[in-house]
Formats: structure tokens, C-alpha cells, sequence
């Protein structure tokens, strides 16, 4: 059951094999059964049954959509009416929202059951899963590992098959380095392509939601329904949302893949980049070409992303200030101890380093030489794509430098942790859509990621890429010890 | 020393749009606390804003009606700062790039016009309002008004003395009011003020320390408070001191201004452009259509006033105060045979009195414009006289009906029958010999005291001017 693909599973409801109680049931056995990964916030049987049991009706009546009835789990960033939100973090321990992120809605609509609420780094804020007020997440692959983050959470529960599919989101890297982490297949659309209502804001220039799930088949139906613009999200994109299934088969012969020098450089493992060599290969027995390019100021992605991510989020985690909703410090003496004690209490370290970075860089003296300056970079970097896709229509490289590493390894290290997202950065900040998709496995057995990159809305595209290496190759289908 | 005021002033003015700036909330004034305020307003986690189009256009509307640049592409900028009745912990503002440029206004001062100039107008939402009063010690926030479109518009520092400040302020007020694009109601802070005062000696061109009063809301405070200021920035300088930049606090009971904690000063408001909104880009269509919807404006009205209608530049601009006022007018003139000139001392006499005694404006008035026509049109065919019109426009103003109503039910209509007026002042002059006597040496003064028999004889319903025709005929053989 838990190893077949969305569009199985939903033909099975369909056909009536399985009602979407037995499998919302399920699917919550498993949930509680792997409790020891952590992968889950909230988990509300009565409320994810009840949606069971109006899917079922709706099957009875015919009113069949994408995924009706089928359980997705949700990244805690999404508002989910009448459930707790928590952002991963203290400070929203106690929000329960009032309304549905669009991304929700549109599921809700579709008549999809929420299976849960999953773990994440506080406020994304995080390559590990480790910054979560609710503690790590365990790599379903080596429970001593990290599952990577932010949408760690996420990511475990559909590797250890606790979840069919998932959704996420991919700030720096949020979605696909988690994806690689855990062996599976995790999308970043183009910047514009799925609204963020409701999915609370870190860096809102470049958070994205998207899918993640076990293959880029599963990601584009699940894509199919949250993705398309939303009149309340002004930077959602406003044109016609494809069919990102109906491409996925297209003929992939004389593909020029773009292969980055500085995707394959200094600070890449060795064996990541054998695994990631190999499926290239299998590429070029596509018919694929491989090209190399040059994203010339790729080693200024990293420094131009903390200026400006921290300098979103020093405003937009503004508002959690214990006055409406929230934590609020129990004891306090005036307003601004008010504040002090409510935010030292309520956030954590990481995102209160990024708060004070932020906080600088926009400061009056110093807005000219980083927030202005990492703006300018935004726009060389996202400029280095557009001359590289002159050359090539995808672009690939390993997701990650390496594979998951041990819980605590670099938790102390917050310069170790953010290389971690020095593939992935990139691909934010010039708004364009990436896939991880799993390639094999590095020498000590644990996943390693593959990124494709493709041209702005050209996700449809990236999807098809992806897809088809999955019908020529096996590794998206194994699951770790203990899952299978 | 010889000491020059230099004022700027920044206005508030809140739109009238029916929703907020960037929510679907409602924006009317005066509902029960935080009924009006939505997920977006409150800053829920993870909402967002979406443009008021109606916003811009109003903005577009304000620049153009002062001859401003309309910048094709504004940007939304976000002003981060604390404080509990600012939800988001940021206001959305608009900061290096405002919708409305240059521009400018003329106003009327004792040394003739005078142009201000407008330095930039840009779009903004309001903050909530944090409530000290009933409750106990703590603080009650209602965000009814968080989000509420305003344009905050900025002048030069062009105005050098309480009285232009008031005369810019004034003429604003009413422009907007004429654009329809605010209420203009200073009370519940529709259009709220704040001053940049500063002085230097006569003949300096580098401007002196300027303080900013805050917290103004009428014209006569706000000339107060200048007043107030200037005096004070003269006092501390001719004794040597130095004037200290700061926000001060305008205190109307106490008629003084006084410095706001130095702990607000501090700010550094890190703007940034809002990831949240892409910047606003406006095209000439868009600018065409919202200047088709542009009124006749203020002063044109005012000139054509004294072409069209004769007035003095007084009536004029007493006429052209408000949009309802000057419509009023135009639509009595236009309705009656009667000369412009008479509805216009109408208006601006006994019509304005009522207003006035009532505390009402010109659209409550009781007697529309059609019914003071058909007084003035009384008049004009000579039914009653100016005198007896005041006493129907009384009734009119109670609600006894029309002037044609009133002065039949009345028994007011104007005796013109040259015999039946002759007949009276025969009967009065036959018991008037001793003033006839007067008369006849050379009293002439005594005339009124016949015309007042006469009237005192017909309730004063006599046409004066067949009673004044007629005594002197009888009189002057």
C-alpha cells in the first residue's frame, strides 16, 4: 500500500479498493508507529478521519477530484483552520489559525485529507531540522543523522512511507536538500507559482511552496492542485497553470544539460560526486548532452542570501510580538520588557541570530553596503542563469555537498550549516524552479540528491526531466530499513 | 533681531475608500472595537497584502489636482518599528519612490497669493489605536482603523507665519474634500496634522533647528500651537540658547508645546522595500481616466464665480469653500429670475447664519436651493419685500412649507395696489400735522417716520418703494 504512487492510490479510492478512512487510518498507524522519528507536530486522528469520511461521500456521489481522500501532511508553516501552527517554534506553541493557507484550501477543496502537521527548523530557519522548539527529526535512512531542513519533518515522514506525500517549502534550499537527505524526490516551483497565503513568511522574496513526495509523477499531481495564481498573494504569477502531468513522458532526446564548474568544485564529497557523475550518465543514455558552464558568481550566493533572507525575516517575524495571539512572557514589568522577555522566551537561537543580522543590515549606515548590495548581487546571479540557459535548457549538479550528517554534527557551527545550502541558494534567489530526485547512494549507504534546474516557469519541464530518469532507474523506489 | 518662521507641514489624509488599503475590510468609522479588523489587518501569521487600486487612484486624483508629477512606478517600502497598535510590527509605506512628485498650491495671504510648494505625496496605511483610558492600568487595542488608505503629503517649508500654514491647511482641506477623497472630519482624524517649525534671523537663507509638533487636530490649534512654537524657538535663541531638535506635543488645555520622551526619538526606521507587494506601475490609460473624473477645482470655481456670476472675490471664495456650498449656489442661481448677486448674500447672510446657529452643513440644510430660489424670485417680482423674505425664510427653515405656502397662509403678500397704498397714507397723513409741519421746515428725517406709519398700517406688506413714490409726491407739492 504505502510504496504505491499518487495516481495509484487515488485510482484505488476511485475504484473503491480502499475507502479513505481505511487508508487515512492507515496511514495514522504508521504515523504513530515511527512516533520515535519525530517527523510530526500535530497529528489530529478525529480531525484527519472526519475529512476521511467526507472524501468517502464524496467518492459515493461521484465528485471525484486529483486526490480525494488521499492523506497529504502538511510542513507546520501552512495555516490549517482550527489546528495548531506552530512554525516549528515557541512562539506560535499555542496559535491555532483561523483560516486555511490557499495551499490547504485548495487541497481541502479537492477533498485531500490532512494527515498531520509535520516537524520543521523554527520559522525555516534551518538546513537540519535541529532548530525546531519540538526537537530533531531522525533520518528514516540513520536515525543518527538529520533529515536536513527546513521541511525535515516532511521529508522523513514520506521516506519512512509514514505519508504518501507532502508538502514543503524552499527558501534556500528548504524543499530539495531535506528531499536529498531522505532519498526522495522534493520540488521548489518558480517563485510565483504557489501562492503563500497562509504559508507564514520567512524571506518573502524568496520562500516558495511546493511538493514533496517520493517521484517527480507524484510531484506534479500534487503540484497540479496547490499551484496557480491566487489573488491574495500579489507575487503570485497570473497566467495559466499547465497540466504538469501531461508532459511528464516527453521525449528527452538532444537535452543539453548544463553542468555548472562550481556545482562541482571545492567543499563537494567525493563520492556524492561519483553518485552524481553516474546518473548523469544515465542522462546521457537518454540522449542527453552534457554541457559545461559557468555561474560565475555562484560563491557569492551564500553571503548575498544571509544579508538578505535575515533582513526579510528581522521584519516579517516582527508581528510575534505577545500582544494578539501567541506567546506572551508571564512576567513582565513595562511594554518593551513586554516584548523582550515574549521574544527571548519565544524564539530560539537561530532565528534570533538571524533577527539581529537582519536588524544590521537594514540598520541607517548600513543598508547601502549589505541590503543594497546583496540586492545588486541578486540580480548578477539571477543574470548568470539566464546567459548560462543560452547554452542549455536544464542545468544539474549534486543538491548537497554531501550527504546527511549526524544530529549535532554542525549544530554549533552555523557557517557549516548554511554551506550546506550553497547549491540551493542560487535557485532561490533567481526565482527559478529545482528538483532534488534521489540518485543513488554515497559509500556509506545514505541518499545523495540530484538538482535540476530549469528556466522561470518552466517547471513542467523540470518535472518531465526529472520523470523520466525515474522510468529508467529504480532508486526513487527504495525505501530505507524499516519503511519498505 | 528681526526673527522669520519657517513652517512645513506634513497632512494625513485618509481616503474614502470603502475598504482598506490592503485588506477587504471595512474602513467606516466608529464600529465596535476590532469588529472591523481582518486576519490581514490583525497580521495574522502568514497573510498578506493586496492593493486598494481605488487607493491609487485617489492619490493620482490628489496629484494631478496639484499639478504633480505622477510617478509611473511607485514602491511599497516597509517602516519597522514596535508598538502594540501597529500589528505587523512595520507600517507599509511608501518611502524612496511615492506615487505623487512635485506639486503645488496657492494660497491667499494679506501680501496677495502665494504658491507652496508640495514636495511628495505618497500612499500609506494608518496604524491602530491604543486606548489608556477604562482599563485599569493596561492598554486596549482596537485595530479598527489599522490599514485605512492614507496619503501623507508632504509640503516645502515654504510658509512663514501661523496664518499661511492655516491658509495652505485650509486650502488643502478643502481640495480634498472637492476630490472627493476625504471626509476631511478633523475630529475623528480624517485629516490630521503635523508642523515643522523652525525660525531664523530675517535675511539667513540656511534654515534654523526645527521642532515637529505632532498631535494637532484643528485649525485653531494648529495656528495656537505654531504661534506657541515660534515664540518659543525666539525666546530660547534671544537668550542665547540653542533650539533642540524634537517631536513636541501640542497640549490645547494647557495652549503649549511640550517635548515627546526622548526614548520615541531614537528610531531607526530600517525602510526597505516590501517583498509583499511588486511596486505599483500606473499607465498613462489609468492616469487619463482618474483625470476625466477630476471636478472643476477650488480656485477655477472661485474665478468663474466672478466671471459668470458678478460676485466679489469674497463671496467667491465663501462660495467655493466646500463642493456641496458652491453647488448650493449654482443650482439657487440658476433657479431663479432673480439676480446671482442676491443668492449669493442669501448663502452667505441669513442661510449661513442658521448653518451656523445649528452646527449644520450646507447638505442638511432644511430649505434647498430650489426653495431659496423661489424666495428670491418672491422678491424679484416685487410679492414681498427683503424685509417680510426674512420672515419667510424663518418659516421656510422650520418646515411651514414654501415661500408661495407661507405667504399666502401668512397674509404676507407685498401690497402693491398704488390706490390702496395711496388710501393709508392719506389716513396717516390726515393724523400727522405736526410732523407734516416738520417736514415742511426743513426736517426732512421725519420721512422715515411716514414710512414706518405706513408699514406699521400694512404689517409692513406695503412695497417700500410705492410708499417711498408715493409720500414724496404727497409730500414735496
Amino acid at each position: 500500500m504505502h510504496n504505491k504512487p499518487l495516481s495509484k492510490i487515488a485510482d484505488d479510492l476511485v475504484t473503491k479498493r480502499v475507502s479513505s478512512v481505511e487508508l487515512t487510518q492507515y496511514y495514522l498507524d504508521r504515523v504513530a508507529q515511527h512516533q520515535h522519528l519525530n517527523a510530526f507536530i500535530t497529528v489530529d486522528p478525529e480531525f484527519s478521519l472526519a475529512q476521511a469520511r467526507e472524501a468517502d461521500r464524496r467518492i459515493q456521489q461521484g465528485d471525484v477530484a486529483t486526490l480525494t481522500g488521499v492523506p497529504i501532511a502538511h510542513k507546520d508553516i501552512f495555516c490549517t483552520k482550527g489546528m495548531l501552527t506552530t512554525c516549528g517554534s515557541r512562539i506560535l506553541s499555542n496559535f491555532v489559525s483561523p483560516y486555511d493557507a490557499t495551499v490547504i484550501d485548495r487541497l481541502n477543496q479537492n477533498g485531500a485529507v490532512i494527515l498531520g502537521k509535520t516537524n520543521m527548523d523554527e520559522f525555516a530557519m534551518g538546513s537540519s531540522n535541529e532548530t525546531s522548539y519540538y526537537g530533531a527529526v531522525k533520518n528514516p535512512w540513520d536515525h543518527a543523522t538529520v533529515p536536513g531542513g527546513s521541511s525535515g519533518g516532511s521529508a522523513a515522514a514520506v521516506a519512512a512511507r509514514i505519508a504518501p506525500a507532502a508538502t514543503g517549502t524552499d527558501t534556500g534550499g528548504s524543499i530539495r536538500q531535506p528531499a536529498a537527505f531522505c532519498g526522495i524526490t522534493g520540488f521548489k516551483p518558480s517563485y510565483g507559482q504557489v501562492s503563500r497565503y497562509g504559508m507564514i513568511a520567512f524571506a518573502s522574496s524568496l520562500d516558495q511552496g511546493g511538493p514533496i513526495t517520493r517521484s517527480a509523477a507524484d510531484a506534479a499531481l500534487l503540484l497540479n492542485v496547490i499551484a496557480g495564481f491566487d489573488a491574495r498573494d500579489s507575487t503570485s504569477v497570473q497566467q495559466p497553470t499547465p497540466d504538469f502531468a501531461a508532459g511528464l513522458d516527453g521525449d528527452i532526446q538532444g537535452l543539453r544539460i548544463g553542468l555548472p564548474a562550481q556545482f562541482f568544485g571545492e567543499g563537494l564529497d567525493n563520492s556524492v560526486e561519483r553518485v552524481v557523475r553516474a546518473a548523469l550518465g544515465e542522462y546521457e543514455k537518454l540522449g542527453a548532452t552534457l554541457i559545461d558552464i559557468d555561474l560565475p558568481n555562484s560563491a557569492l550566493c551564500v553571503p548575498c542570501y544571509y544579508v538578505l533572507a535575515p533582513s526579510e525575516a528581522s521584519s516579517n517575524l516582527a508581528r510575534y510580538d505577545g500582544v494578539r495571539y501567541g506567546h506572551r512572557a508571564s512576567d513582565y514589568g513595562d511594554l518593551i520588557d513586554m516584548y523582550m522577555k515574549t521574544r527571548a522566551e519565544g524564539f530560539g537561537g537561530e532565528v534570533r541570530r538571524r533577527i539581529m543580522i537582519g536588524t544590521y543590515a537594514l540598520s541607517a549606515g548600513y543598508y547601502d553596503a549589505y541590503y543594497l548590495k546583496a540586492q545588486q548581487l541578486r540580480r548578477l546571479i539571477a543574470q548568470d542563469f539566464e546567459q548560462a540557459f543560452e547554452k542549455c535548457d536544464v542545468i544539474m549538479g549534486p543538491t548537497t555537498p554531501t550527504t546527511a550528517f549526524a544530529i549535532g554534527a554542525k549544530s554549533d557551527d552555523p557557517i557549516a550549516m548554511y554551506l550546506n545550502d550553497i547549491y540551493t541558494i542560487s535557485v532561490n534567489l533567481a526565482g527559478l524552479p529545482g528538483i532534488s530526485i534521489p540518485a543513488g547512494w554515497d559509500d556509506a549507504g545514505k541518499p545523495v540528491g540530484l538538482q535540476i534546474i530549469g528556466q522561470y516557469f518552466d517547471d513542467a519541464h523540470v518535472l518531465n526531466v526529472a520523470h523520466r530518469l525515474q522510468t529508467a532507474t529504480d532508486w526513487h523506489q527504495r525505501a530505507p530499513v524499516g519503511a519498505e | 533681531m528681526n526673527w522669520e518662521p519657517v513652517i512645513g507641514l506634513e497632512v494625513h489624509v485618509q481616503l474614502l475608500t470603502r475598504s482598506k488599503i490592503f485588506s477587504g475590510a471595512s474602513t467606516a468609522f466608529g464600529a465596535d472595537a476590532n469588529t472591523q479588523a481582518c486576519a490581514v489587518d490583525i497580521a495574522l501569521p502568514g497573510v498578506l497584502p493586496v492593493m486598494n487600486e481605488q487607493a491609487a487612484r485617489m492619490a493620482v486624483k490628489f496629484g494631478l489636482a496639484v499639478d504633480a508629477k505622477i510617478n509611473r512606478r511607485s514602491v511599497f517600502a516597509r517602516k519597522n518599528y514596535f508598538y502594540p497598535d501597529l500589528p505587523k510590527g512595520y507600517q507599509i509605506s511608501q518611502y524612496e519612490l511615492p506615487i505623487v512628485g512635485e506639486g503645488h498650491l496657492t494660497i491667499d495671504t494679506d501680501d496677495g497669493e502665494k504658491t507652496i510648494g508640495i514636495t511628495r505625496a505618497h500612499l500609506e496605511e494608518d496604524a491602530g489605536k491604543s486606548l489608556h483610558e477604562d482599563f485599569h492600568g493596561t492598554t486596549g487595542i482596537d485595530l479598527n482603523r489599522a490599514g485605512t488608505p492614507l496619503i501623507e503629503i508632504v509640503s516645502e517649508p515654504d510658509m512663514r507665519s501661523a496664518q499661511e500654514a492655516v491658509a495652505y491647511l485650509k486650502k488643502l482641506h478643502t481640495l480634498v474634500r472637492y476630490l472627493e477623497i476625504c471626509d476631511g472630519n478633523m475630529q475623528e482624524g480624517s485629516f490630521r496634522c503635523d508642523a515643522n517649525v523652525s525660525v531664523r534671523p530675517l535675511g539667513q537663507r540656511k534654515l534654523g533647528t526645527r521642532a515637529e509638533l505632532k498631535n494637532i487636530n484643528s485649525f485653531r490649534f494648529i495656528e495656537r500651537a505654531i504661534e506657541y512654537e515660534i515664540e518659543r524657538q525666539i525666546d530660547i535663541l534671544e537668550d542665547g540658547g540653542t533650539v533642540v531638535q524634537e517631536t513636541r506635543l501640542y497640549d490645547p488645555d494647557k495652549g503649549e508645546t511640550r517635548p515627546m520622551r526622548t526614548k520615541e526619538e531614537a528610531h531607526d526606521y530600517r525602510y526597505f522595500p516590501d517583498p509583499d507587494l511588486p511596486p505599483l506601475e500606473l499607465d498613462e490609460p489609468f492616469i487619463e481616466e482618474v483625470r476625466r473624473t477630476l471636478p472643476e477645482l477650488p480656485d477655477a470655481k472661485q474665478q468663474r464665480f466672478v466671471a459668470e456670476y458678478a460676485l466679489s472675490h469674497e463671496d467667491a471664495t465663501q462660495l467655493t469653500a466646500s463642493r456641496d456650498l458652491a453647488d448650493y449656489f449654482e443650482a439657487a442661481a440658476g433657479a431663479t429670475k432673480g439676480d446671482a448677486k442676491n443668492v449669493a448674500n442669501w448663502i452667505v447672510g441669513e442661510l449661513s447664519a442658521y448653518l451656523n446657529k445649528e452646527n449644520k452643513e450646507i447638505n442638511e440644510s432644511p430649505v434647498n436651493a430650489k426653495q431659496l430660489a423661489l424666495l428670491i424670485d418672491r422678491i424679484h417680482d416685487n410679492t414681498i419685500s427683503g424685509k417680510i423674505a426674512k420672515e419667510v425664510f424663518e418659516a421656510m427653515w422650520n418646515g411651514e412649507g414654501n415661500a408661495d405656502e407661507i405667504i399666502a397662509d401668512k397674509g404676507l403678500k407685498q401690497i402693491t395696489d398704488s390706490d390702496a397704498i395711496e388710501a393709508i397714507i392719506d389716513e396717516v397723513l390726515a393724523r400727522s400735522a405736526a410732523q407734516i409741519e416738520q417736514y415742511k421746515s426743513g426736517q426732512t428725517k421725519v420721512f422715515g417716520y411716514f414710512v414706518g406709519q405706513v408699514m406699521k398700517a400694512t404689517q409692513g406688506k406695503a412695497n417700500p418703494q410705492q410708499v417711498n413714490e408715493i409720500l414724496k409726491r404727497k409730500l414735496d407739492v
